[in-house]
């Protein structure tokens, strides 16, 4: 555990108190005793403003987690607190950015990034305010008036956190948002991601399946065991907070992807074992 | 321009056809100048305009209830996948089935009169609005109704601002067959049983041999139907395009 303990003392900071808890968690899909198990108890908890990566093998469970932490799917066993009170549905706080693109073709950029404020009968002032910080913040100005379909994939799922980052949620989950990017735009969109997230102070939790992005973007990282997945091991990485992807250049980088390769190796080969795939 | 030269070619070629068939049988069909003049006539007579009246009345019944009940019905499969999946071949089936065939029954329920013709006009139309619009709601991506789970909205919100706003696309198709097979349904109704109305006219031109007011027929529901037709097309193709 060098790499975590070099990190600990790297970071320096405070512990910041738990946002979420996740209590012997399970999800099986179908009977209980003879249906699928996605999950093996699972047990996690994320601080209050930290940046959380899960990894694991394909089919492992990730976007299970990120479903049953979202209140989109009911653990079969076990309990998950937010902000202290146990989950029982969509909680007030919680905003999620798929991997699928999220965007309603029928309405313009504006119009997509504002329609959870306009569902919620906020203000048109207060609406306007955050379209235009949002509009900034994500480069969608000149897009603005545009339809989703004139975008690009990344410029769609930079609507899609827009979306996501107007309602202010206390706690962002992302679901491999950048699964269908190419490697350059990924890059750009970690930036951007990460900038929300020094912006907003949120909790972020993503699930992703590339070590790069995970180590790059993280201040730790779950990796999950192959299927019915769980959290075997957490890397912290010790990044300050003001970072971007030119961290990769790091000397530690290299010893922190080595670290999570190295875990996740063994489960990745039991995955395909097990016949393991989305 | 490319596009409306296509347009007019294709009138032109029709024509040119149509004056070719009436030569090769005058006794079939008349000129399209002497078919287009007669339908000219018609439409500035007064004596015809009541028949037009009371086909429009039984068609927008018809096309209401066809609409309102296949919106209704195919929304409402679409959002229960297990309802849908058994409801999908019994719609087929019904809608394969000749539904002039029913037209008897359908006579002996309401009489003779406008309410069989909104009920002929309605059957026709219903299945493939409720089809169209179920299978509408079912190929939505699931991602947009978690999107409007996290978002937290109401089932009313959901219905109202996603599930039908993201099928109105296949919606617009469907009622674009819906709107033609209703229309349908009403002149048949109107060509066996009654005794008001554009089917009825034509049904008694047949009975007289009256070839020229066939055609002028022919033609005055081709020109409603033709533009309801195209502006539905223009409304199908505009709303594809925007989410394609």
């Amino acid at each position: 555990m060098a790499v975590h303990e070099q990190a600990v003392a790297a970071r320096g900071d405070g512990v910041q108190p738990v946002h979420v808890s996740v209590r012997g968690v399970t999800r099986v899909y179908g009977d209980p005793v003879t249906g699928i198990r996605a999950l093996a108890p699972t047990d996690l908890s994320l601080r209050r403003g930290e940046f959380y990566s899960v990894i694991g093998p394909s089919g492992c469970g990730k976007s299970t987690l990120l479903d049953v932490l979202a209140g989109l799917s009911r653990p079969t066993t076990g309990t998950i607190e937010f902000e202290g009170r146990v989950l029982d549905g969509v909680p007030d706080g919680i905003g999620v950015v798929f991997q699928e693109d999220a965007c309603f073709a029928w309405l313009t950029v504006s119009d997509n990034i504002t329609f959870g404020l306009r569902r919620a009968g906020v203000d048109p002032a207060e609406i306007a305010r955050r379209l235009d910080y949002a509009l900034r913040l994500m480069g969608l100005v000149d897009f603005a008036t545009s339809y989703p379909a004139q975008l690009s994939g990344g410029m769609r799922q930079r609507v899609c956190i827009a979306r996501t980052l107007v309602m202010q949620p206390r706690m962002i989950l992302l679901d491999e948002p950048f699964g269908a990017l190419d490697a350059q735009t990924r890059l750009i969109m970690g930036d951007e991601l990460l900038k929300v997230w020094r912006e907003t102070g949120a909790t972020v939790l993503l699930i992703t399946h590339a070590l790069d992005e995970a180590a790059m973007l993280s201040d730790r990282i779950g990796i999950m065991s192959a299927r019915p997945g769980r959290i075997i091991e957490e890397v912290e990485t010790g990044w300050p907070r003001e970072r971007d992807s030119r961290i990769a250049a790091e000397h530690s980088f290299g010893d922190i992807t080595t670290r999570l390769w190295s875990v996740l190796r063994d489960e990745s080969l039991k995955s395909v074992q097990l016949g393991g795939g989305r | 321009m490319k596009r409306a030269l296509d347009f007019v070619l294709l009138i032109v070629v029709g024509f040119v056809f149509w004056e070719a068939m009436h030569l090769a049988a005058p006794f079939a069909l008349t000129s399209p100048v002497e078919s287009v003049a007669k339908a000219w006539s018609m439409a500035l007579s007064p004596v015809y305009w009541p028949h037009v009246a009371e086909t429009a009345k039984a068609f927008a019944y018809a096309l209401l209830l066809a609409v309102g009940g296949g919106l209704a019905l195919g929304l409402s499969l679409g959002l229960n996948r297990t309802s849908a999946e058994v409801a999908e071949p019994i719609m087929i089936s019904v809608y394969s089935l000749p539904k002039v065939t029913l037209y008897p029954v359908i006579l002996l329920v309401f009489g003779l009169g406008l309410p069989a013709k909104v009920a002929f006009g309605t059957i026709h139309g219903i299945i493939p609005v409720a089809i169209f619009a179920m299978n509408a709601v079912r190929n939505l991506p699931n991602v947009h109704l978690k999107t409007g789970r996290v978002l937290r909205l109401s089932r009313w919100q959901t219905l109202t601002t996603i599930v039908v706003p993201g099928a109105l696309p296949e919606i617009v198709s469907g009622l674009r067959i819906g709107f033609s097979v209703t229309l349908l349904g009403v002149l048949i109704g109107e060509m066996f049983a009654s005794q008001r109305g554009v089917g009825y006219v034509l049904m008694s031109a047949i009975g007289v041999h009256d070839v020229a007011t066939i055609m002028a027929s022919i033609v005055l529901l081709a020109i409603v139907a033709v533009s309801a037709s195209a502006f539905l097309l223009w409304l199908d193709h505009r709303l594809h395009h925007r989410a394609s």
